[in-house]
Order: C-alpha cells, then sequence, then structure tokens
C-alpha cells in the first residue's frame, strides 16, 4: 500500500457548458442542489428573527422590518418556492431510492409533476399565509 | 481459495469508505421534513407579520415552538449532510475540507441560536 495515490487522482470531468446538452432531468437535478443550499439564507433569516424575538421588542423590530421588508419578501417568496420543488424533489429521490419510475418517460413526468406542484404549493401558500 | 464473501471483501474500499450511512441519514431526516416543513410553513407563516406581543404569545405556546425547533433542528442536519456532499463534488483539498468545517459550524450555529431563542420565549 506504499505507493498508493492519494489525493493525485483524476477527477471526473465537469460536464457543464458546451459540452453537455441539458435535459429536463440534469435541470431538475441542479436545481435541487441550488435549492437546497439556497434556504440557507432564509435559515439565517429567520434564526435571527427568532433570537430577536426572545432578546427584546427593539431588537425584534429591527429584524422583523427587515424580514418582512421587500427584499425580505423576495427572499422569504423565492425560498418558499425552494422549499417546496425541494421537498417534492426529495419525494422524487426516495421513490428512486426504492428502484422504482427510473424509466425515462416517467422520470420525465414526475420532473414535470416536480416543477408544476412546486408552482401550484408556492401559490397555495402566498394565499394561506 | 479464500474463504471470504464478495461482500466482506468490497467493505471499506469504495470512494466514500464508510458506506452508506450518509445517504441512510439523508433518507431519515428527508422523511422526518416532509411532515415537518408543511407544518413549519404555516405556523411560522401565521406567526410572520405579527406585532412584537402577538409573535411572543404565539411562540410561547407548545405546537408552533416544538415544530420549529424539531424543523430547524433536522432541516440543518439535512443541510449539513446534503452542502457537504456538494462541497465534495466542487471544492477539493484543503479548501474543500475548510469549507466543510465553516459550513458544519453554521448549520450547527442555527440550531443553537434557534433552540435557544424558542425555549426563552417559551420560558
Amino acid at each position: 500500500m506504499a505507493d498508493v495515490n492519494r489525493g493525485n487522482r483524476p477527477l471526473s470531468p465537469f460536464m457543464l457548458g458546451k459540452y453537455y446538452r441539458p435535459q429536463l432531468n440534469s435541470v431538475t437535478s441542479i436545481l435541487t442542489r441550488i435549492t437546497g443550499n439556497a434556504m440557507i439564507v432564509a435559515a439565517l433569516m429567520i434564526a435571527w428573527w427568532l433570537i430577536a424575538a426572545a432578546t427584546s421588542e427593539t431588537a425584534f423590530n429591527r429584524a422583523d422590518w427587515f424580514v418582512t421588508s421587500f427584499i425580505g419578501d423576495v427572499i422569504m417568496f423565492f425560498s418558499v418556492l425552494g422549499l417546496w420543488y425541494h421537498s417534492l424533489a426529495g419525494v422524487r429521490h426516495l421513490i428512486w431510492d426504492q428502484g422504482l419510475c427510473l424509466e425515462m418517460e416517467t422520470a420525465d413526468k414526475l420532473g414535470w409533476v416536480v416543477i408544476g406542484g412546486s408552482v401550484v404549493l408556492t401559490l397555495l401558500t402566498v394565499i394561506i399565509v | 481459495m479464500r474463504y471470504i464473501t464478495d461482500r466482506k471483501r468490497a467493505v471499506g474500499l469504495g470512494s466514500a469508505k464508510s458506506g452508506t450511512s450518509h445517504h441512510w441519514h439523508m433518507q431519515i431526516s428527508s422523511i422526518a421534513l416532509i411532515v415537518l416543513v408543511p407544518l413549519f410553513v404555516f405556523t411560522f407563516g401565521s406567526a410572520l407579520g405579527g406585532t412584537y406581543e402577538e409573535v411572543t404569545a404565539y411562540y410561547s405556546r407548545p405546537f408552533p415552538a416544538i415544530v420549529a425547533a424539531l424543523t430547524i433542528w433536522v432541516g440543518m442536519l439535512h443541510f449539513k449532510s446534503g452542502a457537504q456532499t456538494a462541497i465534495e463534488d466542487y471544492v477539493h483539498g484543503f479548501t474543500g475540507r475548510i469549507t466543510i468545517i465553516a459550513v458544519t459550524c453554521v448549520a450547527y450555529a442555527i440550531i443553537a441560536v434557534s433552540v435557544y431563542a424558542l425555549i426563552k420565549l417559551a420560558l
């Protein structure tokens, strides 16, 4: 094991850009990752809002002003969209993990369900909340 | 002839070393979040926009507070593992390790801050 190559092994190429033709599956996959990571912004805002509410009225008003401001509303709106999208895409992954719905046509259909479903759920959330 | 199964010989030799535990924990947290996320969206959503008195009163009730604590807790652990996978894909070597450490610290900090706030609001 003395000559084991550690850390300098070839990596698989990063297949985006002109060498790669995007299709529904790859786009929905990358959106799952983007939405999952982007929600950290909303998480930071919610943590700030909660700790401010636990601290004092002045602190709460400051945090609440930002969270309910125009920028805060825009961030929250896209976070809700991202949250529903990520949730539905996660359910799709759980289905795939069972070895189901892996045929191209079914997987594509589920992709549109994830996209359409997240828009519908976001509109419902905006109406109810 | 070696008296050893194919599985036994393969264990630990994959790039992930520890097998499927990371994936398994993502499945557990994702299923928990399917239940928690809708509950959190609609409880947090009805509290958001309220005055200081309304919000502190709302989050001193057990149900919204427990839903918020669980969602943030499980959600941040899920985020920590998910972001780690993404970092391992795009950021390599020393920078990658530092990024994973930073993301892990942020995730735990968000849990600690939120849970502390919720406990204080409840008491």
